[in-house]
C-alpha cells in the first residue's frame, strides 16, 4: 500500500481516507495492496490528491458512537436508501424530471471523468482545453437532442416556425457547430504541449462516446415507456446488492484478478437474485399504464402524457408451465406477462456482462491510481461510481427493444414520408394499399371513400 | 531538426530524409524553406523516437532517376507518383461502384493499420497481450456493423429473398452489438496488473481510431451509392486544393498561414481557394452529362449486378440562370446554362479549400506530437495512405452532411421498409394521412373516381 499513501498529507488523514474509500462492493479493504509491481510501469505517474472526507456533519455526529468500520457501513446503507427514495421521487415526477435527472447525471459524470484527465497530465493549464471540452459536451448534446425532439415532438416542431427550420437543417448545424469547435482546437495547438492536447481530445472524445451517447440511448429507453427505465436500472441495482450479499455471506473463490473481493459464489448468487426479483418487479409494474405506456408529447395541453391501450407484451396472458414445475408448484397454467420474459433477458444480461462494466471501470480507476471517480457521494465516491455498469446496460435494453420489441416509431416514418418526393410517395401509398389490402386490414369500400 | 535525425536507419539513407523533410511535409505549400520548428519539442521526457523509415522508392525508378541531383529526384518520384495515383482513380471509377467500394475498403483498412502501428510504437505495446488481435477484431465489428446497415438498405430486395439474410439484417444491430460486446469482455479479461494504463491507451487509440477512419469511409461509401459523381468531384477538388495551393505557395508564397506548418502560405492558401473553385466548377460540367456519374448506384436484383441508370433529377439539368449585371456585362451574354449541381459545387469546393485544410493541420500536429515525419511508409515520396488521405476525411463527412440536409431526401425503399414493420393500426393511420395528403396535392384523384 506503501506508494498509494504517498499522496498528499498527514498519514492519519490518508488511513481514514483508505478506510472509508476502502469498502469496495464486497466489503473487505481494497485489495490493491499487491499491485505495487505497477508502480514500475508508470514512471510519469502523476499521484492523484487524496480527497478529503466529506460526510455530512449530521451524519458523522449521529454515527460519532460506533468504530470506523460499522460507521463506514452505516454511512454507505444510509446513503443507499437515500439514493433509492431520490429514485423513486423523481419516477413519480415524470418523464420531464426523469430526462433533466439524466441530463445532469451526464454532465456530472462527464465533468468527473474530465477531471481526472486534468489530474492525470497536469493540464490545468492548456490554453482552451477546459473551454473546448465543455463545448465539444454542448455540441453533442445537442446533436443528440435534437434529433431525439425532431422524433418524439413531431407535431409541435412542425408548428413553430423556427423549430421547424432548426430540425430541417439539424445534422447540418450540429456538423457546423462540431467543426467550430474542431478547428478551435487545431487553432490552438501551442508547440511545447502537442501531445498533451492531443491526449486531452482523444479523452475527450472517449468520454463523450461512452458518457453521452449512452445517456441519451436512456433517454431513448425511456420514451419507450418508463418500465424500459426502471426494470434496467432497478435490476443492474439489485445485482450489485444481491452479489455484495452473498459474497458477504458466502464467498470463498475468488472471480477475476482485477478485482481480488468479488468472488464467484457472489456473482452466481447475484444472478440468481437479480432474475427472481425481475421476474417480480415486472409483475408489479407492469400492471401500471403509467410505466407501461409510451412517453408521448401531447401537443394540445403541451405536456407529457402517458396514456394507451398497453401493448400485448403487457397483457395478462396464461403460460403453460413445464412438467417440472407443474410438479413443483401444482399449478397448470401461470399468468404471466410476456414481459416478463423480456425481464428473464434482461436480468441476465445485467447479472452476467453488467459486471463487466464494473471491470473496466476498476481496470481503469487502477491504471491511474485513482480510488474513485470522484467524492460526490459519501461512502460510495462519485457519481461515475455507482453509474459504471448501468452503461452497458443501457446500451443493451436499447438495442434489445431496437430488435426484438419496437418497430419504428411513426411519426418518424411520417416524417420521412412527407419530405420525399411526390411521385415516390404515390409509389408508397400503392404498395401500402396493396399490402394493407392483402391483410385485409383495408375493407374494399373504404379503398372507394 | 537535430532530434528527427537522431532516429536510427542507415546513414545514406537520412541525407535523403533531410531533403524529404523539407518536401514531405504536408504536401506543403510554400517556399519558407525554416525546417520544422520543431527542435524545442515537448517537454515530455519519455517522448518514444520512431524509426526512421527506410528509403524503398522501387528499383526501377531509383535507376531510371540516378543521375538527377537528389532535390530534382526528390521531385520527379512524387510527381511520378502523383501521376501514378491519378491514374489509379481513373482506373477505379472506370472500373465500377464495386470496385470502388472494395478501394475504399482496401484504403481504410491501411489507414487503420498505420495508424495503430503508430500507436504500437509509441507507447512500446507491441508485446501486450491480444491486442493486436482486439484491435482487429474491433474493427472487423465496426464494419461489420456498418456494411450491414448500408447493405439492409440498399440491397433491400436481395435480403428480402434470401432467409439467411434476412435473419442476419432482422437482428443487425444485436448481433453486432454481441460482437462487439465479446471484444469489450475479452479486452476485460485481458487486462494484466503492469500493464493497465497503457492498456486502456491503446483501447482509447483504437477507438479514437476506428471513429476517425472506419466512421467517414462508410460517409464515403453512402456519397458513393447517392452517385458517383458525389464520390469524384470532392475528391478531385480535395486533391486539386492541395496541388494549386503548393503551386502557388511555391511562386508567390510568402506570408505564413499558421505556426503549425510553417510552410503554408496565404498566398498559397486563397490561390488554392479561387482555382479549387474554378476546377469544381468547370469538372461538374462534364460530369453532369452522364448517366454513369450521375445516377444513384442501384442494385439490380434480376441480373444481380450494380445499375446506374435513371432520370437524372432536376440537379443535372441543364437551367437557365440569370447572373447578375456584373458578370452579365463581363459575359456579355443575358442568361447562363448551368447544372444546378455547379451551384452545389461551389459549396463543396469553398468548404475543401477553407475546411478541408485543417484536417491537414490536424494530421501535421498529430505527427509533430507523436514525432513522426509521415504515418508510414507505403508510397515513395508522400509517405502513407493516411498522408494523403488526411484532409479527404473532413470532406467525406461534409458532402454526406450537405447531401443528408439540401440534397436529398430520405430513401423511399428504406421508409417503406420501415412502414411495414408498423403495427396495421398505425400503418392504416399512416395510409389515411398519406392518402388525404396526396389527394391535397392532386397525386390522387379525389373521392368518387377510382383508379385501381
Amino acid at each position: 500500500m506503501t506508494e498509494l499513501r504517498h499522496r498528499g498529507p498527514a498519514e492519519t488523514d490518508l488511513q481514514a481516507a483508505d478506510d472509508f474509500r476502502g469498502l469496495d462492493k464486497d466489503g473487505a479493504p481494497d485489495g490493491d495492496a499487491h499491485s505495487d509491481s505497477e508502480a514500475k510501469g508508470d514512471t510519469g505517474l502523476p499521484d492523484v490528491p487524496v480527497p478529503p472526507d466529506d460526510t455530512p456533519q449530521v451524519l458523522n455526529k449521529a454515527l460519532s458512537g460506533l468504530s470506523s468500520r460499522w460507521k463506514n457501513w452505516w454511512v454507505r446503507g444510509i446513503l443507499t436508501l437515500a439514493m433509492i427514495s431520490f429514485f423513486f421521487f423523481i419516477i413519480y415526477l415524470g418523464p420531464m424530471v426523469l430526462m433533466m435527472i439524466v441530463l445532469c447525471v451526464q454532465i456530472k459524470c462527464f465533468q468527473e471523468i474530465i477531471t481526472i484527465g486534468y489530474s492525470v497530465y497536469h493540464s490545468y493549464h492548456l490554453p482552451w482545453f477546459r473551454t473546448l471540452s465543455w463545448y465539444f459536451l454542448l455540441c453533442v448534446n445537442y446533436f443528440f437532442y435534437g434529433e431525439t425532439v425532431t422524433d418524439y415532438f413531431f407535431t409541435l416542431v412542425q408548428r413553430e416556425e423556427p423549430l421547424r427550420i432548426l430540425s430541417k437543417y439539424h445534422r447540418f448545424i450540429s456538423f457546423a457547430l462540431y467543426l467550430t469547435g474542431f478547428c478551435m482546437f487545431v487553432l490552438s495547438l501551442v508547440k511545447k504541449h502537442y501531445r498533451l492536447q492531443f491526449y486531452m481530445f482523444g479523452w475527450t472524445h472517449v468520454t463523450l462516446l461512452i458518457v453521452v451517447t449512452q445517456s441519451h440511448l436512456i433517454i431513448h429507453n425511456l420514451f419507450e415507456g418508463m418500465i424500459w427505465f426502471i426494470v434496467p436500472i432497478s435490476c443492474v441495482i439489485c445485482n450489485d446488492i444481491m452479489a455484495y450479499m452473498f459474497g458477504f455471506f458466502f464467498g470463498r473463490t475468488p472471480l477475476i484478478k482485477l478485482s481480488p473481493k468479488k468472488t464467484w459464489e457472489g456473482f452466481v448468487g447475484g444472478f440468481f437474485s437479480t432474475v427472481v426479483f425481475g421476474i417480480l418487479l415486472s409483475y408489479v409494474m407492469a400492471g401500471y399504464r403509467y410505466f407501461v405506456c409510451p412517453v408521448e408529447f401531447n401537443s394540445d395541453s403541451n405536456s407529457f402524457t402517458v396514456d394507451c391501450q398497453p401493448s400485448e407484451l403487457f397483457q395478462l396472458q396464461e403460460y403453460p408451465l413445464p412438467a417440472v414445475l407443474q410438479s413443483l408448484t401444482g399449478w397448470a397454467t401461470v399468468h404471466m406477462y410476456p414481459f416478463q420474459i423480456h425481464s428473464i433477458a434482461l436480468s441476465a444480461f445485467a447479472s452476467i456482462v453488467g459486471p463487466f462494466g464494473g471491470f473496466f471501470a476498476s481496470g481503469f480507476k487502477r491504471a491511474f491510481k485513482i480510488k474513485d471517480f470522484a467524492n460526490t457521494i459519501p461512502g460510495h465516491g462519485g457519481i461515475m461510481d455507482r453509474f459504471d455498469c448501468q452503461y452497458l446496460m443501457a446500451t443493451f435494453v436499447n438495442v434489445y427493444i431496437a430488435s426484438f420489441i419496437r418497430g419504428p416509431n411513426p411519426s418518424k416514418v411520417i416524417q420521412q414520408l412527407l419530405a420525399l418526393r411526390l411521385d415516390q410517395q404515390l409509389q408508397i401509398f400503392n404498395s401500402l394499399k396493396a399490402h394493407l389490402t392483402e391483410r385485409g386490414l383495408l375493407p374494399a369500400n373504404e379503398v372507394a371513400a | 531538426m537535430t532530434e528527427l535525425r537522431k532516429r536510427g536507419g542507415g546513414e545514406p539513407a537520412s541525407a535523403e530524409k533531410e531533403a524529404d523533410g523539407e518536401e514531405r511535409l504536408a504536401l506543403g505549400l510554400g517556399l519558407a524553406g525554416e525546417p520544422d520548428g520543431e527542435a524545442e519539442g515537448d517537454s515530455k521526457a519519455d517522448t518514444p523516437e520512431a524509426p526512421a523509415s527506410v528509403d524503398n522508392t522501387p528499383q526501377c525508378l531509383s535507376k531510371a532517376l540516378e543521375g538527377l541531383s537528389s532535390r530534382w529526384r526528390n521531385w520527379w518520384i512524387r510527381g511520378i507518383l502523383s501521376l501514378t495515383m491519378i491514374c489509379l482513380f481513373f482506373l477505379i471509377i472506370y472500373l465500377g461502384p464495386i470496385m470502388l467500394i472494395i478501394g475504399v475498403m482496401v484504403v481504410q483498412i491501411k489507414c487503420f493499420q498505420e495508424i495503430i502501428t503508430i500507436g504500437y510504437r509509441v507507447y512500446h505495446s507491441y508485446e501486450l497481450p491480444w491486442f493486436r488481435t482486439l484491435s482487429w477484431f474491433f474493427l472487423i465489428c465496426a464494419n461489420y456493423f456498418f456494411y450491414g446497415e448500408t447493405v439492409a438498405d440498399y440491397f433491400g430486395v436481395l435480403v428480402q429473398k434470401e432467409e439467411p439474410l434476412q435473419f442476419l439484417v432482422r437482428y443487425h444491430r444485436f448481433i453486432s452489438f454481441t460482437l462487439y460486446l465479446t471484444g469489450f469482455c475479452m479486452f476485460v479479461l485481458s487486462l494484466v496488473k503492469k500493464h493497465y494504463r497503457l492498456q486502456f491507451y491503446m483501447f482509447a487509440w483504437t477507438h479514437v481510431t476506428l471513429l476517425i477512419v472506419v466512421t467517414q469511409s462508410h460517409l464515403v461509401i453512402q456519397n458513393l451509392f447517392e452517385g458517383m459523381i458525389w464520390f469524384i468531384v470532392p475528391i478531385s477538388i480535395v486533391i486539386c486544393n492541395d496541388i494549386t495551393a503548393y503551386l502557388f505557395g511555391f511562386f508567390f508564397g510568402r506570408t505564413p498561414l499558421i505556426k503549425l506548418s510553417p510552410k503554408k502560405t496565404w498566398e498559397g492558401f486563397i490561390g488554392g481557394f479561387v482555382s479549387t473553385v474554378i476546377f469544381g466548377f468547370i469538372l461538374a460540367y462534364p460530369l453532369a452529362h452522364y448517366q454513369y456519374f450521375v445516377c444513384p448506384v442501384e442494385y439490380d436484383s434480376e441480373t444481380n449486378r450494380f445499375a446506374v441508370a435513371c432520370q437524372p433529377s432536376e440537379l443535372f439539368l441543364l437551367h437557365e440562370y440569370r447572373p447578375p449585371k456584373l458578370l452579365q456585362q463581363f459575359l456579355r451574354q443575358e442568361t447562363v446554362t448551368l447544372f444546378p449541381f455547379q451551384i452545389h459545387s461551389v459549396a463543396l469546393s469553398t468548404f475543401a479549400s477553407l475546411i478541408g485544410p485543417f484536417g491537414g493541420f490536424f494530421a501535421s500536429g498529430f505527427k509533430r506530437a507523436f514525432k513522426i515525419k509521415d504515418f508510414a511508409d507505403t508510397i515513395p515520396g508522400h509517405g502513407g495512405i493516411m498522408d494523403r488521405f488526411d484532409c479527404q476525411y473532413l470532406m467525406a463527412t461534409f458532402v454526406h452532411v450537405y447531401i443528408a440536409s439540401f440534397i436529398r431526401g430520405p430513401n423511399p425503399s428504406k421508409v417503406l421498409q420501415q412502414l411495414l414493420l408498423l403495427q396495421p393500426e398505425q400503418q392504416r393511420s399512416i395510409f389515411n394521412l398519406l392518402r388525404s395528403h396526396l389527394r391535397e396535392k392532386g397525386m390522387l384523384p379525389p373521392t368518387g373516381s377510382q383508379a385501381q
